[in-house]
């Protein structure tokens, strides 16, 4: 069989074949296919809202019932917010960050196995459904933000350039649930008793970061940095710091980040070596 | 003219565990893993057989198309038809070999991928198209060409999940149709929606070809490969076992599926699980002395046979027997209990071994090739199972009306109709 050398060197031409080990991340055709993962997130947010008679005022009432539930159990009932702590606007801050987080990671997880009629009949790279879906829970986010402006607003807190932070924090914030995300998602797959432990994780996940209490109830250089392994511990902290000034998050947000990216990153090439499989296994 | 796309030697194993069981849990997993050196143990000391719990969807196919053919693949199910379009459209990859594809490849594996009932028909427009590879800028330019080839215009903005199955095809096809891939992978996609629509699809498929793309084709509609292909191949359990031009495959394929002529016996492996309780055995062409023949004559009656069993009772149970011609026509349909009064007396078939036989009377067919299909149903409950070519069968027509001239006749049957001459005048 004569080989025509123009099949190797042409940008066009793909090779199928098994692939064996950990392979590379293919940004290249991720790039290729952003306008499907512009269609994914556009499809979920559109769905979402779609039936609900409410509409997007879910998106204000939840954030709102729960700054109103923590307020009372934990500002009032346990009294955190002693001292002239401003605990409504503290727990709101901190719900913020958590929502986005906790919202992402529960449609993370699932995303694989809730679009298999797509794993099983098209082609494209997987990566861009569970990044969708982080993706959208954006608009929430949007929504819950204007929700604590006004709380800002109404409690005169004021107003700095530190609340610039919010962008690279809630972009933490993605970065993180995509991280974990990325890894329930694959397992998912092949495990569907990872969508029994999600919402566990999640409720377990909440306690052991500052959502309803301040990091600084958490003391000592061991116990912080152990507490900082948590990266939601930090991406909150720093949302406190930005929003409400006070501490910025020191040696907490170091450590975070660094789990961060090992998440993030091995989270990638797992997934990566997995997708081969999902329309095998799914 | 230069090869778009090479395969080389591809093969594909399934374990046949990922077809029962579909995915483990962590705790078989773990149980699993703790085992694992226990069992190593074991298969060092039994030489071990890979052919146990795996089997070869595909083996060694190699072929390549050159830029602009329309290639046919047709093979009974399970032939691995659709596995070898997996592969050609990355959904998943082979096991061994490779293939090399030069091009944008559009795959339709399925009309209607991704579409949302709760979406517009406007949106899922955008989606699907997105899904199926599109650009954006390219849905917008043909969205009115899609529109108006779906011929739901007025629905548009109506939800998805309000449309009639056959708005749901259209608006879905219309979309695929007007994917403009340099490489096109088609699966058995135009089975569905009315004839008059298939129709509109085939003549778009027909118009792909026209513009010099590359068309890969699975059909079981012979009349649609012989349409649209020039060429195809034959895959008979894994394994290409024929490419030629594909009026020969066509003809190939037909009568290979038969070894044993005018009987056709299902073997418990060709069964798919979820026929149970029905358990097909076989299907038989008798002539009018009961003899197992694979031609008839015209002039004399013969009869269709199929036995099969239940494992539990059966409600409303029928079976069907359909014949077509190769161009795929249909010639008649019908049912065992189509008598209304039998269908009220059997109403159930208790647990056992059945024969259900059909009587066909003399002087009904023309002289050609004709393929039966069989199907087992409960009327708008289950379909147990179908064989949509399960014996294949020639008619000769010597001593037919008209056979003094010996000249073909026209048409797919040969009646014996009761002519009258009278002088008017």
């Amino acid at each position: 069989m004569i080989r025509d050398n123009n099949f190797k060197t042409d940008p066009d031409v793909i090779t199928i074949r098994a692939m064996r080990g950990w392979s590379s991340l293919n940004l290249r055709d991720l790039w290729k296919y952003r306008e499907l993962l512009y269609f994914m997130v556009w499809r979920d947010i559109k769905v979402r809202y779609k039936q609900a008679v409410l509409g997007i005022a879910w998106a204000i009432l939840l954030p709102v019932v729960n700054i109103v539930i923590f307020s009372f159990v934990f500002g009032i009932l346990l009294k955190q917010n002693q001292g002239g702590v401003n605990y409504p606007l503290l727990s709101a801050v901190g719900l913020l960050p958590w929502g986005l987080f906790a919202g992402a990671l529960q449609r993370c997880s699932s995303s694989l196995v809730g679009n298999t009629n797509l794993i099983t009949k098209v082609y494209f790279p997987r990566l861009i459904i569970p990044v969708a879906s982080v993706l959208s829970g954006l608009v929430d986010f949007g929504i819950s933000s204007l929700v604590v402006f006004s709380l800002m607003i109404y409690f005169r807190a004021p107003l700095s350039w530190s609340m610039l932070w919010l962008l690279p924090l809630t972009l933490l914030v993605l970065l993180t649930s995509l991280a974990v995300g990325l890894w329930l998602s694959a397992l998912n797959v092949q495990y569907r008793d990872v969508q029994y432990i999600v919402p566990f994780l999640i409720t377990t996940w909440m306690y052991a970061s500052p959502v309803a209490y301040s990091a600084s109830l958490v003391t000592g250089r061991i116990l912080r940095i152990v507490y900082g392994l948590n990266p939601m511990a930090g991406v909150i902290q720093g949302f406190r710091w930005a929003i409400m000034g006070g501490d910025p998050p020191g040696e907490l947000f170091v450590v975070s980040i660094i789990m961060v990216l090992v998440l993030f990153i091995s989270g990638l090439f797992y997934f990566r070596r997995m997708e081969r499989t999902f329309a095998d296994t799914i | 003219m230069s090869n778009v796309i090479r395969v080389d030697q591809v093969s594909k194993r399934f374990r046949i565990g990922l077809v029962h069981q579909r995915y483990q849990t962590l705790s078989e997993k773990i149980s699993n893993t703790l085992s694992a050196p226990l069992r190593t143990f074991r298969r060092i000391q039994t030489p071990k057989t890979d052919s146990e719990d795996t089997i070869w969807a595909l083996r060694d196919i190699s072929f390549d198309v050159p830029q602009g053919q329309i290639l046919g693949i047709i093979g009974r199910n399970g032939a691995g038809k659709s596995t070898l379009l997996k592969i050609l459209s990355r959904i998943t990859e082979p096991t061994e070999g490779s293939i090399t594809i030069r091009g944008r490849v559009g795959s339709l594996l399925e009309v209607g991928t991704g579409f949302h009932p709760e979406l517009t028909g406007r949106e899922n427009i955008y989606l699907n198209g997105a899904i199926l590879g599109m650009k954006r800028t390219e849905i917008e330019r043909k969205f009115d060409e899609i529109i108006a080839f779906s011929e739901i215009e007025k629905f548009i903005d109506t939800p998805v999940k309000r449309y009639s199955s056959g708005m749901y095809l259209r608006l879905a096809f219309a979309v695929a149709a007007h994917l403009e891939p340099e490489i096109l992978v088609v699966d058995e996609v135009l089975a569905v929606g009315d004839a008059e629509f298939q129709k509109k699809c085939l003549g778009k498929m027909g118009d792909v070809a026209q513009q010099g793309r590359t068309v890969l084709f699975v059909s079981h509609n012979m009349s649609a490969i012989l349409r649209l292909t020039h060429e195809s191949i034959v895959l008979a359990n894994g394994r290409m076992v024929m490419r030629a031009p594909s009026g020969e495959a066509v003809d190939f394929y037909l009568s290979a599926g038969n070894p044993k002529a005018g009987e056709r016996v299902w073997e418990a492996a060709e069964i798919p699980a979820d026929a149970a309780p029905f358990c097909p055995i076989a299907v038989r062409l008798l002539d009018k002395k009961g003899k197992v023949v694979d031609t008839i004559r015209s002039t004399e009656q013969f009869t269709i046979e199929v036995e099969y069993s239940l494992s539990s009772p059966l409600t409303g149970l029928r079976i069907g027997i359909y014949l077509s011609t190769t161009r795929g026509e249909y010639v008649f349909t019908s049912f065992d209990t189509d008598d209304a009064g039998k269908f009220e007396e059997i109403g159930s078939r208790s647990a056992g071994r059945y024969v259900s036989r059909c009587r066909v009377p003399a002087d009904l067919l023309n002289n050609g090739y004709f393929i039966l299909s069989i199907n087992a149903s409960s009327y708008r409950i289950r379909r147990y199972f179908q064989d949509e070519q399960a014996l294949t069968f020639t008619v000769n027509t010597d001593g037919a009306p008209g056979s003094q001239w010996a000249e073909p006749r026209l048409g797919l049957v040969r009646p014996r109709f009761d002519w009258t001459i009278d002088k008017v005048e």
